[in-house]
């Protein structure tokens, strides 16, 4: 299969190993994967900003590079991204009055999947050690973000996947439903509201005694890691790609105070 | 064009009252935050409500089917509203019912006055009411000098406690046990000074301060959940028995009612009495409910009058985007499970309406520019929760995103100065609207590498990000982007709507 | 121009883009699927659960029933059409009728300790009792003021969901819906019985 990767902006320039994790688990599964040199980001900072004016140029540049480019599917590794990508940018188009845009992104929206869907639903992923090699000899646990759970309906995908690495131990985040208080620009426009909202998420998560947080956003992982961080924590944060794309012979490197930054 | 003739388009008619937020959310929030008392009684009664809620909700096989009805039952009731109006009215004025129209929170106020002052009394009881509250009618009758005494237990409290309301269901559901217990002792008249804060005794403490005012009331105000337009029959969903006290024994009864209260038919009650009580104390069903067609011989109040109120209403229902928010039935299911109303409480919001609901009626019914109502769809990390409990499926996160978009839109004007969230908003369209651009942003990663220095994190951001530093640390960024990463693999220059594939196994993550 | 006027002009206004709506999906359950010996047994279950006393008994037992409940009171009242031979064991308690040409008052009403009535419908997924007001109920005022409310239900007048309540029902009589005795979880959303209404919720469910 022919698989169109879209980073998200925040991978890109910030997580770039979460990105190159998603490549390698797409090649091991004996996919090619090509990578849409036009794309940028999905506009939802935008959009759930109120910026629709705004976000349309990011909308249609998204769609732009993503309908001119041949491939079977597109996958992002997050779901937030995703879900912008199927439920926002028809609006966005159609309320600046670009109805053919929206007619477009439609087309792009279906054919884009968050990776836990596309390795699950449609490339029948079960169990991680033994299709994919995959073994993380850690103890993790996992928050589920709110719009890959609620938007996206991903239910169990990620942490299904996530039990089945080898050599890993999963433990269970208490009120893992639960906000981590991330919400784009709501962390700074409501920085107070946000941080309360951080706190109970770290004590859960710090309070399960895993040494790594897992989930499938690289927005909200930041934000708990980037509490966790200012916390003094030693609990870190890792897509659930790159424990996927961990191997015996190619260890993730989970070392460093923060976990996912400046480590190429 | 410029005609006034009927049927043309008229302006939207905002709403006055108890419906605003005087400080911005982020500022009320900030204090709301800093009471740990207030958080853990929010906590601890938000957490029992919502298992309560999963449990009897998982009880229904047809729970889905049900709230596909009721939102598509109130969306026929928004489209039709005027003539189920005029069939509603015919219906409850022909047992006997008056109906009084009022276009705002002052004439709502003025007719209820009216109606008390015409009976020569001077005190009212009264059932919990959104919509009283909404148009401050108990402040206007005091003005008057007409004592309205709440009946209901949380909202006895609340006014014993000279406080406000914060939740719609549970309006002192920010005070504890304890609290109560000392209101109790300290403000009603008569009172074991025994008391304890057992929740029985003080129900019972209610019950005995409250009883002689309920057989001597002669007039009594109340809300309505629904009025169905097919019959005339109006409908009070409570626990306590205070609702029927105040429905069955005075002679007058005067009831206030949203115009979009309404449903089609007595038969569309089964789907909402099977939505709201679930969705709204997580019970099967409430202990009471009363329904009365206008005036029964011989049986309740003799003199029944109804207002139906727009109050904003209708300028509500003008936004097409964000009419829905009218399907609301005031069970308070997303306020129980909202994380930003866990935490900040409902005085936060300002208006009667607080939480995920109020984030999106309040500013809908008085408009986006109204105080510092534009602050309230801010108040959301967007996080779905509300949408999900909602029983007639109000979209509330999506009203809340069409409504920063109005406050945003509403501020755009050549000769205003831009902000701080305008530029980062303008500077970030441009870097995100094409691969190059963003290309050529990431050259500088390595710059912030360098400003994150040794300890490999930033700490400290000015402006309005430093509210993203106040908690948490940003990670020194890489030395390469992905987009880098990928050239440099496959030695393609082609940075804008080129692509590029990788024939090789990746070697990224050595 | 008159609020009304004014009021439904400006919803016409609001609704100047004809919003197309769909027809009401009810795919939802309209009837029950339990037979008469499982609806009494469901309906005890959520009426204890409310904190109801309930007793089924066969029809023939239901006036020594009556007598055994009534036996420690002082004095009661009946709505006029409840059926006099129910009452025929009670003995002891004064009696109080009311009916449209003697209705007691007010102070009458919470003078007595008890009430009993009969009722128009249950739904026992619920443990929902309807009272319409028909000659057996009698006005609302009667089941409200006396603190404990004594409940005859037929068992031939239980259904399972509440559709099928609602369908027997007529929506222009007075109606009281009842599921136990009154209760409130105004402080910390914990459910205690006992406020306004009867503290005491007896039904007597007649097989």
């Amino acid at each position: 299969m022919r698989i169109a990767l879209f980073a998200t902006c925040i991978v890109d320039a910030m997580y770039p190993r979460t990105a190159q994790a998603t490549v390698a688990i797409l090649e091991r599964l004996g996919h090619t994967v090509v990578f849409p040199a036009g794309q940028a980001c999905c506009g939802q900072m935008h959009v759930n900003s109120g910026y629709f004016k705004e976000a349309l140029p990011v909308v249609a540049n998204h769609v732009r590079a993503f309908d001119t480019e041949d491939y079977d599917v597109a996958v992002a590794p997050s779901g937030s991204c995703v879900a912008s990508v199927k439920h926002q940018h028809g609006m966005v188009a159609k309320r600046c009055g670009e109805d053919a845009l929206a007619a477009r992104a439609a087309v792009v929206g279906a054919k884009t999947y968050e990776l836990s869907q596309l390795l699950v639903d449609v490339l029948g992923v079960t169990d991680a050690a033994a299709q994919l090699g995959s073994h993380f000899p850690h103890t993790v646990t996992y928050h589920p973000s709110c719009h890959g759970m609620r938007l996206l309906k991903l239910g169990d995908r990620q942490l299904d996947l996530l039990k089945t690495v080898g050599g890993i131990e999963v433990r269970e985040l208490p009120e893992a439903d639960q906000c981590c208080g991330f919400g784009g620009t709501f962390s700074m426009k409501n920085a107070d509201v946000s941080t309360a909202m951080l706190e109970d998420k770290t004590a859960n998560i710090c309070g399960t005694g895993a040494s790594l947080c897992s989930g499938g956003d690289a927005s909200c992982l930041m934000h708990i890691g980037g509490g966790l961080s200012r916390q003094g924590s030693a609990v870190g944060t890792l897509h659930f790609a790159e424990i996927l794309a961990a191997t015996l012979e190619n260890p993730a490197h989970i070392a460093g105070d923060v976990q996912l930054a400046g480590r190429k | 064009m410029s005609g006034t003739f009927l049927g043309m388009p008229t302006l939207p008619v905002f709403g006055h009252g108890n419906l605003n937020a005087t400080e911005p959310f982020p500022t009320a929030a900030r204090s709301e935050l800093a009471n740990p008392q207030l958080r853990a009684n929010l906590g601890h009664a938000t957490h029992t409500i919502r298992d309560k809620r999963l449990r009897v909700v998982a009880e229904l096989p047809d729970w889905e089917e049900l709230r596909d009805a009721g939102s598509a039952i109130k969306e026929n009731v928004m489209a039709n509203l005027p003539a189920l109006l005029e069939q509603f009215e015919a219906n409850f004025t022909a047992r006997g019912g008056v109906i009084h129209w009022a276009r705002d929170a002052g004439e709502a106020n003025a007719i209820v006055t009216d109606l008390i002052r015409a009976t020569g009394e001077t005190e009212v009881v009264k059932v919990k009411s959104m919509a009283t509250q909404e148009i401050g009618l108990n402040e206007h009758l005091e003005e008057q000098g007409i004592a309205a005494f709440e009946t209901d237990l949380a909202e006895l409290i609340v006014q014993l406690d000279h406080d406000k309301p914060s939740h719609i269901l549970v309006p002192a559901i920010h005070k504890n046990r304890s609290q109560v217990r000392e209101i109790f002792l300290r403000e009603m008249p008569v009172v074991d000074p025994e008391l304890t804060d057992e929740p029985a005794k003080l129900a019972e403490a209610a019950r005995k301060h409250l009883r002689a005012k309920f057989l001597s009331a002669k007039v009594a105000v109340s809300g309505a959940n629904f009025g169905l337009a097919d019959s005339g029959t109006l409908a009070v969903v409570e626990s306590e028995g205070n609702g029927r006290m105040c429905l069955t024994l005075p002679e007058t009864l005067i009831t206030v009612m949203g115009i979009e209260k309404l449903l089609p038919s007595w038969a569309d009650l089964e789907v909402f009495m099977q939505l709201l009580p679930r969705s709204s104390t997580g019970e099967r069903m409430n202990p009471y409910t009363s329904v009365w067609t206008g005036v029964t011989p011989g049986d309740g109040p003799q003199n029944v009058h109804l207002v139906l109120l727009d109050n904003g209403r209708s300028a509500a229902l003008a936004d097409e985007m964000g009419r829905s928010a009218l399907h609301c039935i005031r069970c308070s299911a997303c306020m129980n499970v909202c994380p930003v109303y866990e935490r900040t409480g409902g005085h936060a919001y300002g208006s009667t309406y607080p939480g995920p609901i109020g984030a999106i009626l309040s500013p809908l019914l008085t408009g986006i520019k109204s105080e510092e109502n534009n602050s309230l769809p801010y108040a959301s990390s967007l996080c779905g929760a509300c949408y999900d409990a909602c029983p007639v499926k109000i979209n509330i996160p999506e009203i809340l995103v069409h409504l920063r978009a109005e406050d945003v839109d509403s501020k755009r004007s050549a000769t205003k100065v831009p902000t701080q969230m305008d530029l980062m908003m303008k500077g970030a369209s441009w870097a995100f609207s094409s691969g190059r651009n963003l290309g050529l942003l990431e050259k500088g990663l390595p710059l912030g590498k360098l400003a994150a220095g040794k300890k490999r994190k930033i700490t400290k951001l000015p402006g309005i990000v430093a509210g993203w530093t106040q908690s948490r640390d940003i990670p020194a960024p890489p030395s390469q982007s992905f987009r880098q990463w990928w050239a440099k693999e496959h030695q393609e220059a082609n940075h804008d709507g080129g692509t590029s594939t990788n024939p090789a196994a990746t070697k990224g993550d050595a | 121009m008159s609020a009304r006027a004014d009021i439904l002009e400006r919803i016409a206004s609001a609704l100047r883009d004809h919003p197309a709506v769909e027809p009401v999906p009810r795919a939802y359950r309209s009837a029950g699927t339990l037979d008469r010996a499982a609806l009494v047994e469901q309906l005890v279950d959520r009426l204890v659960d409310y904190k109801a006393n309930v007793f089924v008994v066969a029809a023939a037992d239901a006036p020594a029933q009556l007598a055994t409940l009534l036996a420690g009171v002082s004095s009661y009242v009946v709505p006029h059409g409840l059926d006099e031979g129910l009452l025929a064991a009670v003995d002891g308690p004064v009696r109080e009728v009311d009916s449209p040409e003697r209705r007691l008052d007010v102070a009458g009403l919470d003078a007595v300790d008890a009430v009993v009535t009969g009722a128009a419908v249950a739904v026992s997924e619920t443990g929902t009792i309807m009272l319409d007001g028909s000659d057996d109920q009698g006005r609302r005022i009667i089941s409200l003021v006396p603190d404990r409310h004594i409940c005859l239900l037929r068992a031939s007048d239980i259904v399972q969901i509440l559709p099928e309540a609602i369908a027997r029902l007529d929506a222009t009589r007075p109606q009281t819906w009842i599921s136990g005795p009154s209760a409130t979880s105004d402080i910390e959303l914990e459910r205690v019985e006992g406020v306004h209404g009867p503290r005491t919720l007896d039904v007597l469910i007649l097989t």
